[in-house]
């Protein structure tokens, strides 16, 4: 931004802010037990932002792990015999011997049927090169070459099963770090947490302690979860190690599927644990948000004048009021089923393992709606504000969001299209999801609309959030593709479904969660970032996700199955440029955590709204005080920009005093 | 933040603007995880719906096992410890301390029955070879039995539960003869099953379905005689409950299911009555100190919905497993 920054706190009206009101809920209370008690939901907040990011960090690398296993697939017949030729020259040579280069070649030749004449033509070219060696130097004898082109061979087979092993673990690890851990608590737990009582105008959520309690069932779960999963990768890297603290891992897949995960050795009792407990922390923020909004609104806030994003979180918190227990239930019928054997879901005993699908999906289908609603909510700001002008179709926005709750409920068989359920439900769940794409496209339409003719700044979140339209759409149409059976039966579990998930949940999710840690940051922190590096940030994590993902649309079209460790080569190119983007991506993260830092760092003053917004959340200093108002502010229109002015020297927006005399009311009062 | 007055409610949370506004916060809360309580037990009911609708004559045989006597003695027992509970949160509420620590006494005496009987009910399904996953007697993987030394003694423990029911046949004949006649009732609900049973029955088999429930055997209610009637026409030919003998060998093997699936729903359903019971007992300690009053019943007000709703889910339960017909 501008030279002149400020370097003192200003309140709404652009005045510094006198010492006695200087209070601030980072520096409120010091040291660390202050942040682990805390029942302040901002405090919350950002311990959620650290735990989360971290997450966010280890699934990232994972996804680099998977991205640059698939550019060297193992198995690929061309590789195997290079694989093979090199370790037997490596076998004989360990023990002393020499081995013609021409030997191996002939060991090697492809198409050989007759082995006796093979055997003749190797002897003879050993026979030579013994006699040409000089004494001392000993060359291989053939059935020793022999003994050494098995165990080339068998080496093969021990490191393609280590490589798929690893492979499995990895993209387990990855999948169910950055849906558990990153993807479902980011938003409604870091920027729900921070922002939600804010926009009510309220001090605090309407259960505090049950926050902290849902802070430390995540960090309990995630960690534990994380170690389970953890454990696998390590005793891999270091095979001692599993003497140390035992066997662990996963290699399920983050979907736990039966009956594989009733077989598989990995360590699925523990880590669905973790999981069961994680759910607690999801329900008890859900819990909490449903009584924060029904109960904390102000005078003058009525369903209909909320800000969207507080729709939005309303709308998440029902949807994991409703599908979280379920999957609670459906993890403790897992675990029941490894510990006891209890013959739910597995058909050896009678069981019936679709049964385990319909429970999962049941659950995880919303919670794809856990991932992408609020995300919509942050968006539905973002683009109002950035576009200087009212939001438009604010109860088409607001109903569709508890419409894609509902309808979220109704489509969890869309997953289990080639489970062998039946082709009446088959049609039945195709078309509902269908339905989705009406509220969804509801919102679009509705941003899109906002943004015409509006006054339009390319601000770094704003820029998010025009990705995330981008994105979104995308990863919607496909989803449309998705749902069609016909189409639905040739790219079931290929790439395409990976390149559609990630669209929407990464890309859209991932998107709109940055969009709102660069709006927000400010009143988180007080700080301004760099604006210009944040921009850099998004255009490379921008066009580094698309190179990333666009090209699986194609991959997976051409049938490349997901979770594969390896492929035939004509898939090769598609990996690679892949794996090219995820770099860009991983390089764009970085440098969005390098802005972050910096502002944290050298970051000058904020204003109070440097936005212009107008939802409660600025009307209060930046970073908010410990009670987050010194009044109650007025709830008005939260897309009614008009009261604020430019004000250039504190680089913000202040009210305009003469349109505000309910606000200025409430802070003479609370002045004198 | 200024407005410190003197009359400040001390449990007022500093957040809230009114006891009001706090008190409905602390139910509207209770009443989204109570939402979430049933959803979880809702994926039990799910299954056992599954389950049984797929292998109807394994439950039909399998709910012998289960003693409706004691099933029915805790009904009664979760149904009048809910009773003074809710006597106990109005004695809360009007400041009737004496009356509020009995309640809430009599409570906790109504959970520590009710689980004294599951215990009982419990060790002796235990010490029949009639318990949780594969200590089964009926536990079969990979088509064997892996207990087959207890299959016997456990067939003959479950079968003399099902003898009381051959009492029933007279009772059964009114119901049938309502189903067949199809006239008009004074039970209402009856009648309607009855029709639902017959026109679910017709486009199938329609013929066989009604003459089966014609000589319907004891214990058949009209309800479930459409799916008697498919699958197991021997067992409606005669006088007697279902023995194992009855079963198809295919079903026989699944028996065991309906044990994972009666302790899952009991077994969840009695944790939840544990958490109760320690709520109670925190609530009880917190009364004798006098805690409680009319300003101030949130804590016991909220137990009272919790411990309802685990009243609530037995009621489900009990006839769901223990009264099959």
């Amino acid at each position: 931004m501008s030279a002149t920054q400020p370097t003192q706190q200003t309140d709404i009206f652009g005045k510094p802010v006198d010492e006695q009101h200087k209070d601030n809920y980072l520096t409120h209370q010091r040291g660390l037990m202050s942040w682990l008690f805390t029942l302040d939901h901002k405090r919350i907040g950002i311990m959620y932002m650290i735990a989360v990011l971290s997450f966010f960090f280890v699934g990232g690398v994972f996804a680099i792990v998977l991205r640059v296993m698939l550019t060297m697939p193992i198995a690929d017949a061309s590789n195997q015999m290079r694989f093979e030729m090199n370790d037997t020259r490596n076998i004989v040579e360990s023990s002393g011997a020499t081995v013609p280069e021409e030997a191996i070649k002939l060991l090697y030749e492809p198409g050989v049927t007759d082995a006796e004449a093979q055997q003749q033509k190797i002897e003879v070219v050993l026979t030579d090169a013994a006699s040409s060696a000089g004494a001392g130097a000993k060359v291989v004898e053939y059935p020793e070459l022999i003994n050494a082109r098995d165990a080339a061979a068998q080496k093969y087979t021990q490191d393609l099963t280590n490589h798929n092993t690893f492979y499995n673990q990895s993209f387990t690890l990855h999948g169910a770090v950055m849906v558990f851990l990153f993807i479902i608590p980011a938003i409604p737990a870091i920027i729900g947490n921070f922002v939600l009582p804010l926009m009510l105008g309220a001090k605090d959520v309407a259960f505090p302690r049950l926050n902290l309690a849902s802070w430390y069932c995540y960090m309990g779960g995630a960690l534990f979860f994380l170690w389970v999963l953890g454990k696998g990768i390590l005793n891999f890297l270091v095979p001692t190690l599993e003497g140390v603290w035992g066997g662990g891992g996963l290699d399920t897949g983050w979907t736990f599927y039966t009956p594989y995960s009733t077989e598989t050795n990995t360590a699925v009792v523990a880590a669905t644990a973790g999981a069961f407990v994680l759910g607690f922390s999801s329900i008890l923020t859900a819990v909490n948000f449903i009584a924060s909004i029904h109960m904390l609104r102000p005078k003058g806030m009525t369903w209909f004048r909320m800000p969207l994003m507080l729709w939005a979180l309303y709308a998440t918190a029902v949807i994991q009021i409703l599908a979280t227990p379920v999957l609670a239930i459906t993890l403790l019928l897992l675990i029941a089923e490894r510990a006891f054997g209890i013959g739910i879901f597995d058909p050896a005993l009678g069981g019936d393992p679709i049964l385990y699908q319909h429970f999962f999906w049941f659950y995880s289908h919303p919670a794809v709606y856990i991932m992408i609603l609020p995300a919509m909510g942050i968006v539905s700001e973002v683009i109002s504000v950035f576009s200087r002008k009212h939001i438009f179709g604010y109860a088409f926005i607001a109903c569709s969001s508890m419409a894609i709750a509902i309808l979220g409920f109704l489509v969890w068989g869309h997953h289990m299209f080639t489970s062998g359920q039946s082709e009446l439900l088959n049609a039945v769940f195709s078309i509902i999801t269908m339905l989705v794409a009406i509220p969804s496209a509801i919102k679009v339409f509705n941003w899109l609309t906002t943004m015409y003719n509006g006054s339009i700044r390319l601000d770094s979140p704003m820029l998010y959030a025009l990705g995330f339209i981008w994105l979104f759409t995308i990863g919607g149409l496909t989803g449309i593709y998705c749902a069609t059976l016909a189409v639905n039966i040739h790219i079931h579990d290929t790439y395409f479904i990976v390149a559609h998930f990630h669209y929407v949940m990464v890309g859209s999710t991932l998107f709109a969660f940055l969009a709102g840690m660069h709006y927000w940051w400010p009143k988180m922190f007080g700080k301004n970032y760099s604006e210009r590096w944040a921009r850099w940030g998004w255009l490379l994590v921008f066009v580094g996700f698309n190179i990333t993902f666009f090209i699986q649309f194609i991959m997976g079209a051409l049938g490349m199955p997901r979770r594969y460790a390896t492929y035939i080569d004509k898939y090769t190119i598609y990996h690679h440029i892949s794996t090219g983007g995820s770099l860009i991506l991983t390089v764009g993260l970085f440098l969005v955590l390098f802005v972050w830092i910096h502002s944290l760092l050298k970051g000058k003053q904020s204003p109070a709204n440097p936005w212009g917004a107008n939802s409660l959340e600025w009307h209060t200093i930046s970073p908010p005080p410990h009670a987050n108002f010194d009044h109650a502010p007025p709830a008005t229109d939260p897309y009614d920009y008009s009261h604020w002015r430019w004000r250039p020297e504190i680089a913000g927006y202040v009210l305009n005093e003469d349109s505000e005399p309910e606000e200025k009311d409430a802070m003479a009062r609370n002045d004198s | 933040m200024n407005k410190v007055d003197d009359n400040h409610d001390p449990h007022l949370a500093h957040h809230f603007d009114t006891p009001v506004q706090q008190y409905s916060s602390a139910k509207i809360g209770m009443w989204v995880f109570l939402a979430t309580e049933i959803l979880m037990f809702g994926g039990l009911f799910c299954a056992y719906a599954v389950y049984r609708g797929t292998h109807p004559d394994v439950f039909l045989y399998a709910h012998h096992f289960l003693d409706t006597n004691l099933g029915a003695i805790n009904t009664v027992v979760l149904l009048a410890s809910s009773l003074t509970m809710a006597w106990g949160v109005r004695a809360a509420q009007l400041g009737q301390k004496p009356i509020l620590v009995i309640m809430l006494l009599l409570t906790l005496l109504g959970g520590v029955g009710f689980m004294g009987i599951k215990t009982i009910e419990y060790s002796s399904k235990y010490s029949h070879g009639l318990w949780f996953g594969s200590d089964n007697a009926f536990y079969v993987k990979s088509g064997k039995y892996t207990n087959p030394e207890e299959l016997t003694g456990a067939i003959e423990y479950g079968e003399s539960h099902a003898m009381p029911h051959e009492d029933k046949g007279e009772l059964t004949d009114e119901h049938l003869e309502l189903q067949v006649k199809d006239a008009a009732t004074e039970d209402v609900l009856d009648n309607q099953a009855a029709g639902e049973a017959q026109d679910q029955s017709l486009p199938a088999s329609a013929q066989s379905n009604i003459g089966n429930a014609t000589n319907a055997p004891a214990g058949l209610s009209s309800k479930f005689a459409e799916v008697e009637g498919d699958g197991s026409a021997y067992v409606t030919s005669e006088k007697k409950p279902l023995t194992y003998e009855d079963l198809d060998p295919q079903q026989q093997k699944l028996v065991s299911q309906f044990f994972q699936i009666y302790f899952l729903m009991t077994g969840l359903h009695g944790i939840h009555v544990l958490v109760g019971m320690a709520l109670i007992f925190w609530l009880f300690i917190r009364a004798l100190r006098g805690t409680f009053g009319p300003k101030y019943f949130v804590p016991v007000d909220l137990v009272g919905l919790y411990w309802h709703i685990v009243d609530l889910i037995w009621i489900f339960l009990f006839p769901l497993l223990y009264l099959i017909h």
